[in-house]
């Protein structure tokens, strides 16, 4: 089998396509990209989805964490508190029990031109509970650190903006937010770093991997496995890992460039 | 442990409870929260040892050592750290076996890797094979506390390295000023100034430490979430105790846990930078 016939047989493994069964002896060098490769589907999937939804609930939080009220006040308090002052391992598994305990439903969502059934069963599936849990982790950190952002927002810029009138909702948007993010960028893009990576926990702690089909880390051990040989899956993911984290990195890296284009001397 | 838990069957209520959660299993359990608290202490120095040694290459005036110290230092933020923990337990294994193989059996002529197979001679074994349970216990504690060690000792020196570079260059000078050595800047004035530069990323490294805690289980040590899994899972009427899945449960105790532990720890840390702080030229310092 050549690399390019792997590569077709493979390349999209880990979401159910290609070959069905998975190499079981004599590994090439290969099969190990490829299918590594594959897995890395899922980190990605789970990182974009944990930090983009995430990021809402955060902001939301946040501004829940400063608020006057009590009752927006101290719940937002125990989340972070509770989410920060445990291991996401035990997250996992807390919600991946909760998940099974909840008895099997299904909901109807009518979505206009198609109607699908939402079944409370795809909690216990790695694709929406993993993500669940890596979306309310990832809230609770990034809230903290956009609360202590929106603490060191200048007041001297809410005061002008009072002066001149803007109304409460124009004065965030317009004056609050956009600091808030500059403050906490450095922070942020650290937690983004830290998410992308712990997507390599989910099939390590309770989700199973359903058909085989896992993540990096997943096939990565696999062939360790089968191998018993750490040296060449190990190093693999670690360069897929690297690569990613890079990219990440530049992305965040370009963001802040926006957000800071006002000031000339940060090039 | 109590004499009236000689028939668990006839149990009721409060009793049913008391043998239930003193028998042994749930002595395992609670020994096992020792082992956490026990790596926790014992790989501290391990961390701070590497942690020094990276941090002092990452400064060293040699190229290849700096770029040693820097390969370490950045490898942590690239990688996940968990890929770490499963390639460090394999490849320590075989490298201390592989070392002892060279060493015991110098004349063994076949191959060490037969196709999927990793082979060394008896001897070489680690622990040998009619070692004791404890032998082979300690033994893989202490692969962990390595495993730990080392991913959480770069993650220390890239804290270290920082701080080092945080001292007032006017500190060090004065130093040279007065005539010491080099030697004598770093251990009289850069050394102990440093640590308040250094305790939020410490404290912080602390609580990520704590958090990574479990997973010692996927480094297969009979951990709390080991226990927590084996004792929770359903037992049927085969069982001296029968119950439903109770995993939650005990997965519910374990986050109390774990948030007792890192509130602990918040705590204990600001004391420290107060302390640190006295007399330091920065926001939180007093004289």
């Amino acid at each position: 089998m050549s690399c390019a016939d792997t590569f077709f047989g493979y390349a999209l493994r880990s979401i159910g396509m290609g070959e069905r069964l998975l190499p079981k002896t004599d590994f090439t060098l290969c099969e190990h990209f490829i299918l590594i490769g594959s897995g890395l589907v899922w980190n990605l999937y789970f990182a974009f989805f944990a930090l983009t939804l995430g990021f809402c609930l955060a902001i939301g939080i946040a501004v829940a964490r400063a608020s006057p009220n009590p009752l927006l006040r101290w719940p937002s308090r125990v989340f972070i508190f509770v989410v920060r002052g445990s291991p996401l391992f035990i997250q996992f598994f807390i919600a991946y029990e909760t998940f099974v305990l909840i008895p099997k439903l299904g909901v109807d969502i009518n979505l206009g031109f198609i109607e699908i059934t939402a079944e409370t069963r795809w909690l216990t599936k790695a694709w929406l509970g993993a993500l669940i849990v890596l979306m309310l982790n990832t809230s609770a950190y990034s809230a903290q650190i956009f609360h202590g952002a929106l603490l060191s927002v200048p007041k001297g810029d809410i005061e002008a903006a009072q002066a001149i009138g803007m109304p409460a909702g124009k004065r965030f948007r317009r004056i609050v937010f956009p600091s808030m993010l500059r403050l906490a960028w450095a922070s942020y893009t650290n937690e983004a770093i830290f998410l992308f990576h712990a997507t390599a926990l989910v099939f390590f702690s309770s989700f199973p991997a359903w058909q085989q089909k896992g993540d990096a880390l997943y096939y990565a051990s696999y062939f360790a496995d089968k191998t018993f040989n750490p040296f060449v899956p190990y190093p693999i993911i670690g360069l897929y890992f690297i690569i990613f984290t890079v990219i990440l990195i530049s992305i965040f890296g370009l963001i802040n460039r926006r957000l800071n284009r006002h000031l000339t001397l940060s090039r | 442990m109590f004499e009236f838990c000689a028939d668990p069957s006839l149990l009721e209520g409060t009793d049913w409870w008391m043998c239930y959660l003193s028998n042994g299993k749930h002595m395992g359990f609670y020994r096992s929260f020792g082992v956490v608290m026990m790596l926790l202490l014992v790989t501290v120095p391990f961390i701070m040892a590497l942690g020094f040694g990276g941090a002092l290459a990452r400064r060293s005036s040699l190229p290849p050592v700096r770029w040693l110290g820097l390969a370490y230092t950045s490898m942590v933020r690239g990688v996940p750290d968990i890929i770490f923990f499963l390639f460090a337990l394999i490849a320590v294994d075989q490298g201390i076996e592989y070392l002892r193989h060279l060493y015991f059996c110098p004349d063994w002529t076949e191959p060490i890797r037969q196709g999927n197979d990793f082979v060394v001679c008896a001897r070489a074994k680690m622990p040998l094979s009619d070692a004791d349970a404890w032998v082979h216990k300690t033994y893989s504690f202490f692969q962990a506390v390595l495993a730990f060690a080392v991913v959480f000792g770069a993650f220390a020196a890239n804290t270290l390295f920082g701080a080092m570079n945080a001292v007032p260059r006017g500190q060090l000078e004065t130093g040279d000023a007065f005539g010491m050595t080099p030697r004598q800047v770093f251990r009289r004035i850069l050394l102990p100034q440093m640590w308040v530069y250094a305790l939020p990323g410490l404290s912080n490294l602390w609580m990520i430490f704590i958090k990574a805690t479990p997973l010692l289980f996927l480094l297969g040590i009979q951990d709390i979430v080991y226990w927590a899994r084996e004792l929770g899972g359903t037992k049927t009427a085969l069982f001296a105790y029968p119950h439903p899945d109770w995993r939650l449960g005990y997965f519910l105790f374990l986050l109390v846990f774990y948030l007792f532990l890192t509130w602990v720890s918040e705590r204990v840390f600001d004391r420290l930078q107060r302390r640190v702080s006295r007399g330091q030229p920065t926001v939180g310092g007093t004289v």
